[in-house]
């Protein structure tokens, strides 16, 4: 179960919640049920997102696992110029 | 990957942390190096671009009969022979909308027919040929013009996203975003005092001087060849292979030596378009941008226009802070906006904040990535309004940065808690670095700012091969923009235990190494030095299996040191140390060649933080500034190279002098870029700055085994508040609109009496 923060502006796609408790053990797992149980996450996470794990933010890595109590946020797909 | 040794003491490098002449120095000054428009092939036709005069109109139709029976014209193309086969992916539709106007030129400069001739001369006759039946459109250009209704609308089907209810009518917003936590308003109540400002940058180009050049060759067998100046080659093979529905493998891709990118060649603009010619006329076709094209067709930045509240107590803490961020991408989705506002309060330990973005498209060329994107006009606002409510506390701009400094276990404003990180230590080192304490003369004012940026790791893919002599061939995949190729060698060299000129790296092409990443990010002497690292263990781990079978002995029990195989103890025999010369001069015989490999997605890159402390010198007569004096202070943990490493901090620092001081895109009433040269688009040359001082802090990254940090793109961060506080303190005036050109800076000081007036 990992406990995933959404930035501000997506909560509208998960009734208001910020906070998210995902049945998942790692990245992959937890995008796939965050686009199923929230469809309207889905382009968004067809564009693209990262995800930070424990403070360190992960540009891909879907097959990092998600410990129950690592804080995960859901950030955009980093870019660097 | 972790770091070596983070428990004993910092380890004692050899190679790493020196200065070594760079590898492709003398080829760059003497004129051997090989760029972009620097390869000829026989049969090889000149490729040019027809592009739209206007700013927004329907193309109803496009004549290219006259242009096509023109003696020496071997094809052209249109819209027409770019069939969209993005299959529903729309940030790639946009790509090939942005290489060829479709239904609409959406600004002027936008591709609209190619020719492929025998001569520049019969290409540029051809173009003029070409008959084109615009409908001219009504058009915007200004970020907060594009957003009002009734503006012209670029996109029929751009309905705002992330805004509820969802709107019914088409707009040129595409999206809004919200980061931030806490309460603002409760936040603001328990404020001394507020500081409410809004500030305005323009688009800036990066600026490069090589401007983009290709050169395409389509056979008929369908397998083509490109050669390109580019961050990323393996980033062109797969768009250009997908836009024009081949296969990866089947298109080789080659960088060239590459004269500057920023993140201005982080994309495609004329490759696709190389290609269908080349495809079509059945030859190569060599295409090379001049530099009004560079200006008008190329990715410049996005400008902004911001909002900017923060409210602090009169111990200098701040206890809200409030933003909205308008950003035009140009005219597809895409500005990073919400970088911007993800990066614009991130140095600060914030209980309250928000900051809200809209990407907005309007008819201006799509923009592309410039060192750390969308942060540095994020910066500039809130750094400038952080400076106010200094000086109205009457508290040093340095301690109040200190007092409100993110550290570990702060909540960033963009969501996760930091781990370790070294903002403080870039303020306390600054805050004892004597340019505080250099006296100020007539007319000087001192300006600083702390910035941040995200960085992060990527794919790289790295083989190194040991030679017959035991020099090592390393082959990466990056495309070198700032050095790597030094640091790679450096740290290869390092790990071999060998001096570091028997290392030469070469950038491979698609065809001949596995994927890398675009060389952005401040990525490659992390990521791609990471698996250069890991490929000389691979490579070290077979030589001592080949010692140990010439010794006959077990693996186990041999070591590597100094360039040497060894015993590993005294039972392991009495052999004398081989040395990595002697081990390959009996590879054929011993089993072959040897070589190492590695590749991987790294992550772990780590944030990185910024302190700028600018003197600026203001003639009040012609509102010229001149900048003084100016000190880079930033973390690089762990500076492979360190000459290279002040030169990425030099030149970010530069970089945002210019968008400071000078660099602006000027558009006329028509939607016309005005300056689209290096005379009218004045950047900082060398002689219009003094020597940019830098302090290279070295807090180890826990992330990469050597401790590094990538440092390319955070020092473009800070500059433009850095400067314009320095403005603001040497003549008594906040300056919020950027550039602080001279005509700008006079109108601000004629007012300032008025201003002075209003305020008793």
């Amino acid at each position: 179960m990992a406990n995933v923060l959404i930035w501000s502006s997506l909560r509208s796609h998960t009734g208001g919640q910020a906070n998210l408790q995902i049945e998942a053990g790692n990245v992959r797992e937890m995008l796939d049920k965050l686009g199923d149980s929230y469809p309207g996450l889905k382009p968004q996470l067809q564009r693209g997102v990262s995800v930070s794990i424990d403070g360190i933010i992960f540009r891909d890595g879907w097959l990092e696992p998600l410990k129950p109590e690592s804080e995960v946020v859901l950030l955009p797909r980093m870019v660097g110029g | 990957m972790p770091l070596d040794n983070p428990q004993s003491a910092a380890r004692k490098f050899n190679l790493v942390g020196t200065r070594p002449v760079r590898p492709d120095g003398v080829d760059k000054v003497t004129g051997r190096a090989r760029f972009g428009a620097d390869a000829v092939a026989p049969g090889m036709l000149v490729g040019r671009i027809l592009r739209s005069p206007h700013a927004h109109a329907k193309i109803k139709s496009i004549d290219t009969s006259k242009a096509e029976k023109l003696s020496g014209v071997k094809a052209i193309v249109t819209r027409d022979d770019f069939p969209d086969k993005t299959d529903g992916d729309a940030l790639l539709y946009d790509v090939l909308y942005n290489v060829m106007a479709r239904e609409k030129a959406l600004y002027e400069g936008h591709a609209v027919a190619a020719v492929a001739a025998t001569s520049a001369s019969v290409a540029r006759q051809a173009l003029k040929l070409i008959k084109v039946d615009y409908e001219v459109l009504p058009h915007v250009t200004d970020v907060d013009e594009a957003m009002k209704p009734g503006a012209p609308v670029l996109h029929p089907k751009m309905f705002t996203d992330g805004v509820e209810p969802k709107p019914k009518k088409a707009s040129n917003i595409v999206r809004r975003y919200e980061f931030g936590h806490g309460d603002v308003a409760a936040g603001f109540k328990h404020a001394d005092v507020i500081v409410e400002r809004s500030f305005k940058t323009e688009a800036t180009h990066q600026g490069y001087i090589e401007p983009h050049a290709c050169l395409a060759s389509f056979g008929p067998d369908g397998q083509a060849e490109l050669w390109v100046c580019t961050q990323g080659h393996f980033m062109v093979r797969d768009t250009c292979a997908r836009l024009l529905g081949m296969d990866v493998s089947k298109l080789r891709v080659t960088a060239s030596e590459i004269g500057g990118g920023f993140g201005g060649k982080t994309t495609v603009f004329i490759e696709p378009v190389a290609l269908v010619l080349s495809k079509k006329a059945n030859r190569p076709v060599k295409v090379v941008m001049t530099r009004e094209e560079v200006f008008k067709s190329t990715g410049p930045t996005s400008s902004a226009s911001m909002d900017v509240k923060i409210g602090a107590t009169r111990d200098g803490r701040i206890v809200s802070a409030d933003m909205e961020l308008r950003y035009q991408g140009g005219a597809f989705q895409g500005s990073p906006v919400e970088f911007g506002a993800m990066a614009a309060f991130a140095p600060y330990d914030l209980e309250n904040v928000r900051t809200i973005g809209y990407d907005v498209v309007c008819n201006r060329p799509k923009q592309a990535a410039y060192r750390a994107p969308g942060a540095p006009m994020a910066n500039f606002a809130v750094e400038s309004v952080i400076e106010e409510i200094a000086h109205k506390l009457n508290i040093p701009s340095i301690d109040m940065r200190i007092i409100n400094a993110a550290k570990e276990g702060t909540k960033s404003s963009y969501g996760p808690i930091y781990g370790p990180i070294g903002l403080r230590a870039t303020l306390e080192r600054a805050k004892e670095h004597p340019h505080f304490k250099a006296p100020l003369g007539k007319n000087q004012g001192r300006g600083m700012a702390c910035g941040f940026w995200f960085n992060f790791g990527g794919q790289s893919c790295v083989t190194m091969n040991v030679g017959i002599d035991g020099t090592v061939s390393l082959t990466v995949g990056s495309p070198d923009i700032g050095g790597s190729r030094a640091s790679m060698c450096l740290m290869t060299a390092e790990e071999l235990g060998i001096p570091y000129d028997k290392v030469r790296a070469v950038i491979a092409d698609t065809g001949t190494l596995g994927y890398s990443d675009v060389t952005d990010g401040s990525r490659t002497t992390f990521a791609t030095g990471m698996a250069c690292i890991q490929a000389a263990r691979d490579a070290i781990k077979k030589l001592c299996a080949r010692a140990a079978q010439i010794w006959g002995i077990s693996e186990e029990a041999v070591t590597w040191e100094n360039g040497y195989a060894k015993p590993a103890g005294p039972n392991a025999g009495d052999f004398a140390p081989l040395s990595l010369k002697e081990i390959a001069a009996q590879a054929a015989q011993t089993g072959g060649p040897i070589a190492g490999h590695y590749e991987l997605n790294a992550d772990g890159a780590g944030v990185s933080f910024a302190t700028h402390i600018c003197d600026a010198e203001v003639d009040p007569e012609t509102g010229f500034t001149k900048i003084t004096r100016y000190t880079v202070l930033q973390d690089a943990g762990k500076a492979v190279h360190p000459s290279y490493v002040e030169g990425q901090f030099q030149g970010g620092a530069v970089q945002g002098i210019g968008w400071a001081l000078n660099e602006e895109y000027i558009y006329g009433k028509d939607g016309r870029l005005q300056n689209a040269g290096f005379l009218d688009y004045r950047i900082p040359v060398c002689s219009d700055l003094p020597m940019i001082d830098t302090v290279i802090l070295e807090i180890p990254n826990p992330g990469h085994p050597y401790g590094v940090r990538g440092v390319g793109e955070t020092s473009i961060v800070p500059p433009l508040a850095t400067v314009a506080n320095a403005v603001s303190h040497a003549v008594g005036v906040r300056m919020t609109e950027l550039p602080i050109s001279p005509p700008k800076l006079l109108k601000a000081l004629e007012t300032l009496p008025q201003q002075k007036k209003a305020a008793e």
